[in-house]
């Protein structure tokens, strides 16, 4: 179920992308992509049963069932590498806006 | 109509990963278990090395990380070199944002901040910045570690930002803290190639599973990285701001 949710906000993202010029809405996209694809990879992870994968009070032995540490490692890396992305494309924008007076790309046009 | 070329494209894209989804791993259905010999199987058990059997907390000494929280033990031990990677990523992002948002023109807009907000945040600021400090020295036994420590504590000095519209944070003190932690992190993966013979290996003793002075360099990692992501993502709301104040 929760593969089918994070399938559908990429979807959601990836329209986003396409259906607007808007610089500061394709950055929203791509981070509501950029969730979905996170949730995706933690939920190929999970396993049935399985505890977080911290040895505890409450889990004390590594025989038990453990979910997949090396995908929320990834997820890890992934929000990271995300959030520099956005903060550069969120100065990238500001600077458009201050060239051309406009956050819309078809605005901009060829030559200037 | 470029809306519904947009939504025809999409839906198509999820069509496609629905199909090869659902024929590959099943789209409503988990694993049951992991695989037996899969890389994360490994990890859990701390035998990647050779068999040591079974990890118990609070107990084992000397074990191959030695870190109570899997997750903590593939990002900062087994795959450290990635990390060093992830960080240097980070750090060319905050350096893009400093040098285009330091050549934006001067010129200033003030905002006015709540009284409720700049009376709280006298109160917040001390207990964010220590939950951050906590979080990422303990990020080997809990869930968190030296990224979301270090968000925190950069959301810290958000609230600083946001609370006072004078305030300003000494962005060259923080570039210096950077640059000592990213310099550290490849001083001790040096040390690990003089002491073990490869980049970043756990040359220290591990101690027991789940202390707090356990884990080998696990800890002294996390504590780099949260110095260094919290001082980063810092002067990126630092440059943020500054441009706002100028254009």
């Amino acid at each position: 179920m929760i593969k089918f949710a994070s399938l559908l906000l990429i979807v959601i993202g990836l329209y986003g992308i396409l259906s607007t010029r808007n610089v500061i809405k394709i950055l929203v996209g791509i981070n509501v992509m950029e969730i979905g694809i996170n949730i995706f990879i933690i939920a190929i992870g999970f396993v049935n049963g399985g505890a977080a994968p911290i040895l505890s009070v409450d889990n004390p032995g590594s025989l038990l069932k453990f979910v997949d540490p090396v995908a929320q490692a990834l997820v890890l890396t992934s929000i990271v590498i995300g959030l520099g992305v956005t903060a550069l494309g969120l100065v990238f924008a500001r600077k458009i806006h201050k060239k051309h007076g406009t956050y819309d790309l078809s605005e901009i046009g060829g030559e200037s | 109509m470029k809306r519904v070329f947009a939504g025809l494209l999409a839906v198509a894209f999820g069509v496609v990963l629905l199909l090869g989804i659902s024929a590959s791993t099943g789209l409503f259905s988990y694993n049951e278990e992991l695989l037996d010999d899969s890389a994360a199987s490994h990890y859990i058990a701390k035998d990647v090395n050779g068999d040591t059997g079974e990890i118990i907390f609070g107990e084992t000494m000397d074990a191959e990380t030695g870190s109570a929280n899997m997750v903590t033990s593939v990002i900062a031990n087994y795959r450290s070199f990635d990390t060093l990677g992830e960080v240097t990523v980070l750090f060319l992002a905050a350096l893009g944002v400093s040098l285009l948002a330091g050549s934006m023109d001067k010129g200033r807009k003030r905002r006015k901040s709540g009284f409720i907000l700049k009376v709280s945040s006298g109160i917040l600021f001390p207990l964010m910045l220590v939950t951050g400090i906590y979080i990422f020295t303990h990020g080997h036994l809990t869930p968190g570690g030296g990224f979301p420590g270090g968000s925190m504590i950069a959301s810290s000095f958000l609230l600083l930002y946001l609370a006072d519209e004078n305030f300003r944070a000494n962005v060259r003190g923080f570039k210096i803290a950077e640059g000592i932690a990213g310099t550290l992190y490849v001083v001790l993966g040096i040390i690990g190639l003089l002491a073990g013979g490869y980049f970043l290996i756990n040359f220290l003793p591990t101690g027991v599973v789940g202390n707090l002075f356990s884990g080998g360099i696990i800890p002294i990692v996390y504590v780099i990285i949260g110095l260094k992501v919290g001082s980063e993502i810092t002067g990126i709301i630092t440059d943020m701001f500054n441009e706002e104040v100028k254009a």
